[in-house]
Parts: C-alpha cells; sequence; structure tokens
C-alpha cells in the first residue's frame, strides 16, 4: 500500500510539473461562441393558441343556446333516421330472424373502435311520397379486423331495401370514397333492387345502378378488394354485386341471388320453381359457385366476412400511440358556444382550431400576412396537417398566401384541412385592379391539384367561389363534413333576393324562405352534398377517423403536379 | 462469539462426548449428506427445502407425466423412472439410491412410505430409510396387529372382526354381531381408500365388493376387516416422535374432522373443545404406546383416534407410521421443522426438545389450521378433476401464512395422481383469528383451469358451527343445505366479465392501427351496444349482458335475466389484463377475468365466479357438431377399470355402465337411460380424455325398450 501511494505521489508531481502554463487571456469580444438555451417548453410556447372565449359571457350563452337547439333537433331527427323503416318492417325483419342492419355492422366491425357513419341524413325530406331513412342504405367507414373499410349496409326494412335515386348517389359515393382512400369494400345485401317508380333516375345515365357495378370492377382491378355478404334478397341487376365480388358470402334460408325470381322465371319460360332451388345459399356455394362461403345466420356470415378481411393481407400502418400525442388545450366542447348560428357575425377560426388540434398547438404560417385566411401545421391524433382556415373575406393577398402555403403541403406531402366559413372573393374596383381574378385563380388551382389528401369541414358559409377556393364538394376532398349551423349556396339568401331585385326580375316573395331553407345543412346533407353534419365538438374525432381512413393501409403519397399559375 | 475461556471449555465438552459417543457403539450418530426423495409433489419440495437447509444433497425421482412437474426440476439430480405408477416401484428406487450415491432415502407419504418390505429393502441394501424400523411398520400397517398391540398398551380399541376368515358371508356375520352400522376397511389400507360403509346388512356384500376391488387396485391387497361405525365421530390424532434412545414425546394432537369422502381437508391444532385432562390423556397413552412397540422416527400414534363427542371416549382406529400430510399444522403449532426432526432422529441424535418444552410451546403460540386445496368438484359429490393451472395466484406469504405447493401456474394436475394442488396452513393467536385469516387466504387464492374445492373451503370458514368448534367427521354431510346452498351473484359481475372480455380483446393488440379517435362517440345519434350472454354455473337461465360504448373508458352497461335488470350509465372502465378496475356509479370494483374458451373464472371481492360464455346460435349446425345423446362420455380423465355391462345387454336407467378411475378414486359410470348397449367403446385398462365415448346406445326405435 505505501509503495502505491507514493507511486500516486509521484504522478502528481509529474503532473504538477508538465502542466503547460495558462494561455494569455484573449479579448472577451472575440471569443463569444456561445447560444442561450431554450428549453423546449418556451420554445413550444410560441405556438400554443390563447383563448379569450368567455363561456360566462352573454355571447357564448346566447351561441350556445341556439347551438344547443339545432343540435338537439338534430339528435333527435338521427336517432329517429338510425331506427330504420317502420315499426312492421322492422318486427318482421327480426322474426325472420335476421339482424337490423346497423346490428350487422356492429357484429362486423371490432370491438373498442368507431364506425364512421357517413350521410345519416340522406333521402331526408326528399321523397314526398315516401320517407326512405338514410336512403335505405347505411355506409360508412369501419374497422374490421384491424383493417379500415367501406361498409355499404343495405336496410330491407326501407322500402325492401329498395335503391331510391338517393340510394344510388349514397352507394356511389361510398365507393368513391373506397376508391380514393383504397379501403377495402364489404357489401351486406339485403336488397330488392332498383324502385321501380323512380328507375328514371336510378337506371340509364353513368352515375346511376350500373355505375356499382362498374366500380365494383375498377376497385377490383385496382387490388381494393370486394367482399359481398348476400344476407337478403339479391335480385336482377342486384345479383351482380355478389357476383362482382372477389368473395362472396351467403346466408342459408335467407340470401338469394338470381337473375329473375321465381315469379319472372314462370313468366317467360313458364318453369316453376322455388326461391330456394332457383338461387339459394345452399345451390349457390354447392353448384353453381356464385357464392363461396354458406352461413347458418347473420351472426355466422359477419364471422365469415371478418375473416375474409383477416385473410386479405392488408397491410397495417402503424399510427402515432395515445401517448404521442395531447387532447387540445382547451375544451372542443366549448364549441358550440363559438360557433354561431348567425353566419354574419365572424367566427374566432383561431379559438376553433385550438380545439380541434392535439395540445392547442398551431404553427401558423404568414401570420401577419392576408390575414383573412388563416394557415399553418398542427398535428391532429398525431397526424401532421396543414390548416387553411377562413377568417374574412378572400383577398388577392389572402388567395396568395393560401396558394403557397398549398404548395408548401404539397411539396412536404401534408394532407391539408380546409375550415371553411366563406362568403366568398372580394369584389370591387381595388379588388379587381390587384388581380383578384387571377389570384383567385391560383388558390383555386392550387387547391384543384393539390394530390394531399384534402378535408373539407364548412364551419358557418360556404358561397360563391369561396367554396371552390376552400375545396368545396367538386375539388375533391376526400371527405366534406357540415357543422349544424353551416349553410351552402352560391351566395346568401338575403344577397341573392337583392341580386334578383336588382337585376329587375319579379321576386317571388317564397324565395328568401327557400333560399334559406336549401342552405341549411340539413338539407344539403339529404342531397348529400357532404358526408354528414357533425358535432362541432367531435370535429377533431371525425378529422382523426377521416386522416386515418386517408392515411392508412395501402395509402401512398402521391405527388402534385400544379396548372399554370398566372402571375 | 464465545469468550475464549468458554470456547475452550465447549470444545473439551464436545471432545468428550464424542470420546463417549465413540465408546458407546449402539448410539453412534451418522450424520446424512444425501438422500434420495421417494416421492412427488408438495411432499417432495417440502423434504427438499429441509434437506438443502441442512445441507443434504438431494436426488428426486420423477416419472414421465411428471417430467415438468416442480419437484423434478427442484434438484439438478433427478431420475426419470418411467411409467405413472413408479413411484411405487420399490426396487428400481433403491438401485437408483445406490447408483446417485446416495446415503438416505425419504419415503414422503403414500407410496412406500409404510410398505415394510421396502423399508427393509433399503436396510438390506444399506440405505438409511427416514422413517421408522421395518419392524414397526409392518406391526402398524396391519391394522389387526397393531390392534392387538394398543390394546396390550392399553389404548381402547373399536369393537371389530380383524380375523383372517376373509368368507364374505362371514364376515357379514361378523359384522352383525358387532352390529350396524359397520365399516368394511381393508386392512392395508389408509386415506379412505378401500373403505366402506354399510348401514345395513342388505348392502354389506356389495360395499364389501367394492372396497376389495379398491384395495386391490390401490395397494393390491384385499384383506378387510369389520369394524363398529360410529354416527357422530371426531377424528383425532397425536403426532409422535421417537428416537434411538427410548425417548418419545407426542408434539400435540390434531383434529382432521372436516372430511369429504373420508379424506381430511381441514386440520387443526390443537383440537377444540377438548377438555385439558382427556388431551394430556391422549398424549400420554400416546407415548406409551410408541414406547411399547420400538417405535423411532415421525409418526402419528394413537394416531387417528375416533373420539366420541357425547361420552368424551376414544378408541384407537388406525396408526400411520409415516409424516402426514397435515404435519405443517403441527409444525407451526410448536414452531419446529417435523422433516429436520426426522433427519436428526435418523442420524441417530437424541430428540431435539422435551415433552415439556413442547407444551409450553403448544401453549404459547395458538392455533393453527390447513386447509387441503383439492382439484375436485365440490358440488358433483367432491369429484376429482385435473388440468391445467392456467391461473394460480396465491396469497401473501407472512410468519402466519404458509403455503405448501408442489405446482406452479402452468403445471398440469394430472389424472394419474392424487388432486391435491396445495395446503395451505395458517396460524393464528386465537381459532377464531386462525379461521379469519384462513377465510381472507382462501379469497386471495385464485386457482383457475380445473375445478377446486377453494369456494367451498371459503363457505366452512363461515359456518357458525364450525366457528363454534363443533367439529365432526360428518360435519359436511350434516351441514349439506348450508354449505352448498346457491351463491347468489351480484349484477356487478356480469358487467365485469362483459367489460373484462372487452377488455381482453383490446389489450391484445388486435387493433394495431393505433387508437386514435376510436372508441369515442362521434356524430348524432346512438352507437350500438354489443351483447354478451353467460351462463352461471348450476343454472341454465343466461344473463345479458349490453355493452354500449361511448369513450375509451367510458360504458353504458345493462344486465338483464335471471330477475336481474339492473343498468349502469357512465360506467368507467380502465381496460387491463387481466385485472380490470371499474368505478360503477355506486361503487368501484375490481375484478380479475381468466378466459379459458368459453369458460370464464372472474375473481372479485374475494369470491370466484364461474360463467361460461354461451354459443352463438350458428355454432352448432356450422361447426357440424354430432348429436350425442345416444352416447356416453368420460365426465373427466380416466382409466377404464370395467365395464359391467356386455355388448347386445338391455340396461335401466341409473345401472352401472363402466367403473372408472380416476385420481385414484373409483367412480361408476351409470346409465343415464334405459336402451340396449350397442357398443362398448373401451376396454378394461383403457387411458380416455375427458368428454371421450365409452357406451353407445342403439338408435331408439330400431330396438327401443322404454
Amino acid at each position: 500500500m505505501s509503495t502505491l501511494r507514493s507511486s500516486k505521489q509521484l504522478l502528481k508531481l509529474s503532473r504538477r510539473a508538465t502542466k503547460p502554463l495558462p494561455a494569455p487571456l484573449l479579448p472577451r469580444a472575440t471569443c463569444r461562441y456561445i447560444a442561450a438555451y431554450t428549453p423546449p417548453h418556451q420554445a413550444r410556447a410560441i405556438s400554443v393558441l390563447p383563448t379569450i372565449v368567455d363561456p360566462s359571457s352573454k355571447e357564448y350563452k346566447e351561441n350556445a343556446r341556439q347551438m344547443g337547439e339545432v343540435m338537439a333537433r338534430l339528435e333527435e331527427l338521427t336517432k329517429k333516421i338510425q331506427q330504420g323503416g317502420p315499426p312492421k318492417a322492422r318486427e318482421k325483419h327480426i322474426a325472420r330472424k335476421k339482424m337490423l342492419p346497423r346490428d350487422r355492422i356492429t357484429a362486423l366491425i371490432d370491438p373498442g373502435t368507431t364506425f364512421l357513419e357517413l350521410s345519416a341524413l340522406a333521402g331526408h325530406e326528399l321523397y314526398p311520397e315516401a320517407a326512405v331513412p338514410a336512403g335505405g342504405i347505411i355506409t360508412g367507414v369501419g374497422v374490421i379486423e384491424g383493417v379500415t373499410c367501406m361498409i355499404v349496409a343495405n336496410d330491407s326494412t326501407v322500402k325492401g331495401g329498395t335503391y331510391y335515386p338517393i340510394t344510388v348517389k349514397k352507394h356511389l359515393r361510398a365507393q368513391a370514397i373506397a376508391q380514393e382512400n383504397n379501403l377495402p369494400c364489404v357489401y351486406l345485401v339485403d336488397s330488392g333492387g332498383a324502385n321501380l317508380p323512380h328507375q328514371a333516375d336510378v337506371f340509364p345515365d353513368r352515375d346511376h345502378f350500373g355505375r356499382i357495378f362498374f366500380n365494383q370492377a375498377r376497385m377490383s382491378s385496382m387490388g381494393i378488394p370486394q367482399i359481398a355478404v348476400v344476407m337478403g334478397a339479391c335480385t336482377a341487376g342486384g345479383a351482380y354485386v355478389p357476383a362482382m365480388s372477389d368473395e362472396s358470402i351467403i346466408v342459408d334460408g335467407q340470401g338469394h341471388i338470381f337473375l329473375a325470381g321465381p315469379p319472372l322465371v314462370k313468366a317467360a319460360t313458364g318453369e316453376v320453381v322455388s326461391a330456394e332451388d332457383l338461387g339459394g345459399g345452399k345451390m349457390h356455394t354447392s353448384v353453381s359457385g356464385v357464392t363461396d362461403y354458406l352461413a347458418v345466420d347473420d351472426a355466422h356470415a359477419l364471422v365469415l366476412a371478418r375473416r375474409s378481411i383477416s385473410n386479405l393481407n392488408w397491410p397495417k400502418k402503424e399510427f402515432p400511440p395515445r401517448t404521442a400525442y395531447e387532447e387540445p388545450l382547451h375544451d372542443p366542447e366549448e364549441l358550440v358556444g363559438i360557433a354561431s348560428t348567425n353566419l354574419r357575425k365572424p367566427l374566432p377560426v383561431h379559438e376553433i382550431i385550438a380545439r380541434i388540434v392535439d395540445g392547442s398547438v398551431f404553427s401558423e404560417f404568414k401570420r401577419d400576412y392576408g390575414s383573412t385566411l388563416v394557415t399553418g401545421f398542427a398535428t391532429i391524433y398525431g397526424h401532421k396537417v396543414g390548416i387553411i382556415a377562413n377568417n374574412g373575406i378572400l383577398f388577392s393577398t389572402s388567395s396568395l398566401k393560401g396558394a403557397h402555403f398549398i404548395e408548401l403541403c404539397c411539396q412536404r406531402q401534408i394532407p391539408l384541412i380546409f375550415l371553411q366559413n366563406i362568403s366568398g372573393f372580394m369584389v370591387g374596383t381595388d379588388a379587381e385592379r390587384e388581380g383578384i381574378a387571377k389570384n383567385g385563380a391560383k388558390l383555386v388551382t392550387a387547391v384543384a391539384c393539390a394530390n394531399v389528401p384534402k378535408f373539407t369541414v364548412v364551419v358557418g358559409a360556404s358561397n360563391g367561389a369561396g367554396n371552390y377556393g376552400m375545396c368545396g364538394r367538386a375539388y375533391g376532398p376526400r371527405f366534406l363534413w357540415m357543422w349544424p349551423n353551416a349553410k351552402i349556396g352560391v351566395m346568401g339568401s338575403e344577397q341573392l333576393t337583392a341580386v334578383m331585385e336588382t337585376v329587375g326580375k319579379a321576386v317571388d316573395p317564397e324565395l328568401k324562405a327557400r333560399i334559406e331553407r336549401e342552405s341549411e345543412a340539413v338539407f344539403s346533407s339529404a342531397r348529400l352534398w357532404d358526408d354528414g353534419v357533425i358535432p362541432p365538438s367531435h370535429t377533431r374525432r371525425v378529422l382523426g377517423l377521416s386522416l386515418m381512413a386517408a392515411l392508412g393501409g395501402k395509402n401512398e403519397p402521391a405527388d402534385t403536379k400544379f396548372g399554370v399559375f398566372r402571375m | 462469539m464465545y469468550p475464549v475461556s468458554r470456547s475452550r471449555l465447549l470444545s473439551r465438552a464436545i471432545q468428550s462426548s464424542a470420546q463417549r459417543r465413540h465408546l458407546s457403539t449402539t448410539t453412534q450418530t451418522h450424520h446424512i449428506t444425501s438422500v434420495l426423495i421417494a416421492n412427488r409433489g408438495e411432499i417432495a419440495l417440502r423434504v427438499g427445502r429441509t434437506a438443502s437447509a441442512l445441507g443434504v444433497r438431494c436426488t428426486t425421482i420423477y416419472t414421465d407425466p411428471d417430467a415438468h412437474s416442480q419437484h423434478a426440476l427442484s434438484s439438478p439430480f433427478a431420475i426419470n423412472i418411467g411409467e405413472s405408477n413408479a413411484y411405487l416401484d420399490g426396487e428400481r428406487i433403491i438401485s437408483i439410491a445406490k447408483a446417485q450415491g446416495c446415503e438416505a432415502l425419504h419415503p414422503g407419504y403414500g407410496f412406500l412410505s409404510e410398505n415394510s418390505a421396502f423399508a427393509k429393502r433399503c436396510l438390506e441394501e444399506g440405505l438409511v430409510f427416514i422413517g421408522p424400523p421395518w419392524k414397526a411398520i409392518e406391526a402398524m400397517g396391519n391394522k389387526s396387529r397393531s390392534k392387538d398391540i394398543m390394546i396390550q398398551a392399553g389404548v381402547p380399541c373399536i369393537p371389530g372382526y380383524h380375523g383372517a376368515n376373509q368368507e364374505p358371508l362371514h364376515l357379514l356375520e361378523e359384522a352383525k354381531k358387532i352390529g350396524f352400522p359397520v365399516m368394511v376397511k381393508a386392512v392395508k389400507g389408509g386415506g379412505g381408500k378401500g373403505m366402506r360403509i354399510a348401514l345395513h346388512e342388505q348392502e354389506f356384500l356389495d360395499k364389501l365388493e367394492s372396497a376389495k376391488s379398491e384395495g386391490r387396485n390401490s395397494f393390491g391387497d384385499d384383506v378387510m376387516l369389520v369394524e363398529k361405525y360410529i354416527a357422530t365421530p371426531r377424528h383425532i390424532e397425536v403426532q409422535i416422535f421417537a428416537d434411538k434412545h427410548g425417548n418419545a414425546v407426542a408434539l400435540g394432537e390434531r383434529d382432521c374432522s372436516l372430511q369429504r369422502r373420508h379424506q381430511k381437508i381441514l386440520e387443526e391444532a390443537p383440537a377444540p373443545n377438548l377438555a385439558e385432562d382427556i388431551r394430556q390423556d391422549l398424549w400420554q397413552k400416546a407415548r406409551a404406546a410408541a414406547l411399547a412397540v420400538g417405535y423411532e422416527g415421525a409418526g402419528t400414534l394413537i394416531p387417528e383416534v375416533i373420539f366420541d363427542n357425547d361420552t368424551n371416549e376414544f378408541f384407537f382406529m388406525e396408526m400411520n407410521t409415516r409424516l402426514q400430510v397435515e404435519h405443517p399444522v403441527t409444525e407451526e403449532m410448536t414452531g419446529e421443522d417435523l422433516v429436520s426432526w426426522q433427519f436428526k432422529v435418523a442420524a441417530g441424535e437424541p430428540l431435539p426438545l422435551d415433552q415439556e418444552t413442547i407444551a409450553r410451546r403448544i401453549a404459547e403460540r395458538g392455533w393453527a389450521i390447513e386447509a387441503r386445496i383439492y382439484a375436485e368438484n365440490p358440488s358433483q359429490n367432491f369429484m376429482p378433476d385435473s388440468g391445467k393451472l392456467i391461473h394460480l395466484r396465491t396469497p401473501k406469504l407472512s410468519e402466519s401464512v404458509r403455503i405448501d405447493a408442489g405446482f406452479i401456474e402452468g403445471d398440469t394436475v394430472s389424472s394419474a395422481y392424487d388432486g391435491m394442488i396445495a395446503k395451505l396452513i395458517i396460524s393464528g393467536p386465537t381459532r377464531e383469528v386462525a379461521i379469519r385469516k384462513l377465510h381472507a387466504a382462501l379469497q386471495d387464492y385464485e386457482v383457475v383451469g380445473l375445478s377446486t374445492n377453494i369456494e367451498f373451503l371459503k363457505k366452512i370458514c363461515k359456518s357458525p358451527d364450525f366457528i363454534r368448534g363443533d367439529v365432526e367427521t360428518g360435519y359436511i354431510q350434516k351441514h349439506n343445505g348450508e354449505l352448498f346452498a346457491p351463491d347468489v351473484v351480484e349484477p356487478e359481475a356480469f358487467a365485469q366479465a362483459a367489460l373484462g372480455l372487452l377488455s381482453n380483446e383490446l389489450s391484445s393488440g388486435a387493433l394495431n392501427i393505433g387508437q386514435g379517435p376510436h372508441a369515442e362517440a362521434v356524430g348524432f345519434g346512438q352507437t350500438s351496444s354489443r351483447q354478451y350472454k353467460f351462463i352461471p354455473t348450476g343454472s341454465s337461465e343466461p344473463i345479458q349482458v349490453d355493452l354500449e360504448q361511448s369513450g375509451p373508458n367510458l360504458f353504458q352497461v345493462s344486465v338483464k335475466g335471471s330477475g336481474i335488470d339492473q343498468t349502469y350509465s357512465n360506467v368507467l372502465c380502465t381496460p387491463g389484463h387481466p385485472t380490470i378496475s371499474t368505478f360503477f356509479p355506486h361503487t368501484r370494483v375490481e375484478s380479475t377475468l381468466i378466459v379459458d374458451g368459453d369458460k370464464l373464472s372472474l375473481f372479485q371481492h374475494g369470491k370466484q365466479i364461474n360463467l361460461t360464455l354461451s354459443i352463438p346460435g350458428w355454432f352448432e349446425k356450422a361447426l357440424g357438431l354430432m348429436d350425442v345423446t345416444n352416447s356416453v362420455l368420460a365426465p373427466m380423465p380416466c382409466k377404464v377399470l370395467r365395464n359391467e355391462v356386455k355388448e347386445g345387454d338391455k340396461v335401466k336407467k341409473d345401472q352401472p355402465l363402466v367403473v372408472i378411475e380416476s385420481m385414484k378414486m373409483e367412480t361408476v359410470i351409470r346409465s343415464p337411460q334405459s336402451g340396449v348397449v350397442a357398443k362398448l367403446v373401451h376396454k378394461a385398462g383403457d387411458i380416455c380424455k375427458a368428454g371421450t365415448v365409452l357406451v353407445l346406445f342403439e338408435e331408439v326405435g330400431t330396438n327401443g325398450s322404454d
């Protein structure tokens, strides 16, 4: 030990001896190579949206009251629609040991997942002669065995599941969404085919009944699986749904597929045959091979359908886990007091964004330029998005800013979210001289050409060319949702009446009221101008599910090539 | 450390004692350094534990079905002895012990532990048999001889016939002399095997044959004795230890009155409601008897007396020369390790404690109680069960909570051996405290995968007469109504089962696309609910639970059926696996749900609730399940002992068809219907799985007789 100690001492001594002399001091100014440390939470603070919403204010309470009334009406209406057809038809359906279509969907999707229903209000007050709840067909995005799918389910309690024009439109819209978002399709078929009195609006045109099978064939060719579950009638044209599917399942004694039913066969050839022998499940699975699996009942058929989906070998994309993002700092429920039924009042769009995005964190782009259009980056359930939101009328500056931002997002493959509350582009001498037409066109060009997934939520007004610049229905958003207070039309009812009077036409005294009614969200949704009316507080969830549908599975980023921007 | 002067003294003392021992060759101590444990399960582990603590090297043996059992894995020296009955193969075991260089052999209980021939062979082969001398085993093992010895030692015996004339009719005559009811019992039997009670003359011959058959199958001997059967007896035994120096002590008595199928399930020490003078008399007679037979080692002498509650009389019943299953009760009451005593006595050391010290210890230490946890179904007459322990949670061990077990989670309780899963031993300052603590510990004992008697044991702990100490061997039959009263299942349990199933599915990672907003309510209108259908055990009426999910952890729950109609809104359930914690509006409930196919076991509030998931309507048709009404299935994994009928026989309902053996117990399979036997699928000796077809009937109509 003593030797060790001494050697250590020696070492110390030698160190002391060889230690160099301190360097001469340099002038302070020249050795400044230090950056102040910014902790992440301070860096983040610049992006956190503040709120000035006061839930105890008179204005908030008034908004909440009015919105509350509208929402209560919608809640009631939706619940009624969700019941499906008349009680007698439902009872008959259940007595046949068939599951109601909504129960079929619940059994089909994974527990713990949410079914994103599309256009529940379709067909509402559309046909004077008949109520067609949900258009007689339930469509939506659901998760089956971990695969996000498009589910299309006929409701045979509604007019035997026959296809009204709106039914066709809803079916086709679901297929369009499936095609754009690469969603495998599951058809729960239980339909009597085309609604004959409406055949003129169902059969002949391009986007009529035939398009369903065209879409099936095209989607199948694109590698988007088509699965049919025949749970009821499948006559004539309808027979092609299972026949055009990649795999099909039929319920024994319940599902029937034939080009013509027994009465028609008898009329045509004199052959007398039972429905079961002509096109029953046993025959089709063992003789004709039209269907691939025979199910004992609905529940069994749905288990088989789930199994088919599990065998799609569909890629499963990892999405950010719950721990990777925060809920908004400000309560989304407060949107009812922020949204207003009076659309002439400006909507504080930052307050809306603060209740949609993760942690209320919004990296605003070009905040102080063209401030009537708000642009910036944020995340929703961990998905990066670019947000474009109206905060007033579109001017040349705001249009240029919007086009710029869309270019950024397309280059970076960031999905775009449009929060629409627009009465139009600015008019008047100054605006025209600034070239609002060509600058607005730049925004429209950018929106039209952007190949990133686009999502639109109409939170207020949707009028005129503003609708185009803000990715209206014609501009191909993957999903378009409306708030209950939203209104859509070429212009507001008052302006429209005023214009009509100015151009000297005799104005129908009913006109204003009619335009007002036709602009409402429920009217729009009944005609499928949108994909559904949603509670404002659910906007974040709806966008989250929409993003998962658009980004998951086989979806790959697509490049954007813009058209000519007039300079 | 001792001061130098003292330690010097001590070493001198040791030296001198060594010299003294050296001189007296008869009592030379020879410390055992290696042992072969000729047993399995918990007792093999128990012996191994003490042996290891004493620095003794252990060699274990295992059979093919036991290859992965805990005792086989407990030692690096583990020898395969082949077929399931090889634990009885004495010669093989002796040769293994010698090959492995073991000095001693510990037989545990059961198997070869009371086989005097084996003990003798050990001696001949130079192995120390840890147990009494073979002559003592022989004397005690033979019930007639042991009785003679007891009578000579002044121990009262029960009237009976122990003669050599085994003619059934002669035995019947003897039975008549004794007076019914009588008990027929295999002379070499024990543990309730080879024993039957004949309540009246008419059934005597049947019972005799059955006892003989079981005797032949269990230990290859069917010599029977006939005894007076006492209707309300207690079963008390005294733990005796004797050394090679002529000392014998009584380590207190045990009350083992709580029995089913003549096998003990609850044992306690001291015996409750026993007058001190009787206790002392018992101890004294036991010691005297031990000395009389030249006994040494651990045994329960006077053991197993029948104690008449009314007359305070006791009769000698039988004598076990082995370490008893319930020895831990005595260990807890005395604070001594009996296995280590066995090693010491076998090594020739004197007994570690004298009778006075033991008596003082017992007086100080309060109460000890042991519950045997069996794989069996109490509601089906305690029919043995077997299977995999898919979930096993045990109470927290402490000074007063001890578990001697041979299994861990994932192990299989084989039908080839006794179905005891574990022994739970509780001690407490008083009997009441010990029983309460036992109940609490049983509440924390979770076993899934096979039926157990845990719920039944909990009921005994709550039975007022038992708490009062009014025990007798017929306790379970007498309190049948109370102990087998159907359980009331609270509606929350069904809600928890449904939530747990959903939780299992969600945490199994099936939904691996990332949660996002999934499970949240989206849009206007109502979200659909999912229905779960359960059938509680012992009921046929299904209970429906509707779950409506309105948030990741938020549910609306409704429970309907069997008189229940309950709705809970805003139920907050945090998914977990296997335990979920749920906030109902009125209470928080924590449950563990173990799912085994359609069988669900729910543990909550210290209770096990067994439910069966109802089978969907399409199931049978889709799976093409056959109608099996025309066949009789094996109720459990078993060995076919014999077919009682022939093919083509006309049988009546309840007529015996097949006799099977499972868990060393015979069970008669009776005809569920009248009919004609079309086919006997298995012959005697066949091993069958549960659900195997044993008998096929002819189709009704073709040859129907009913």
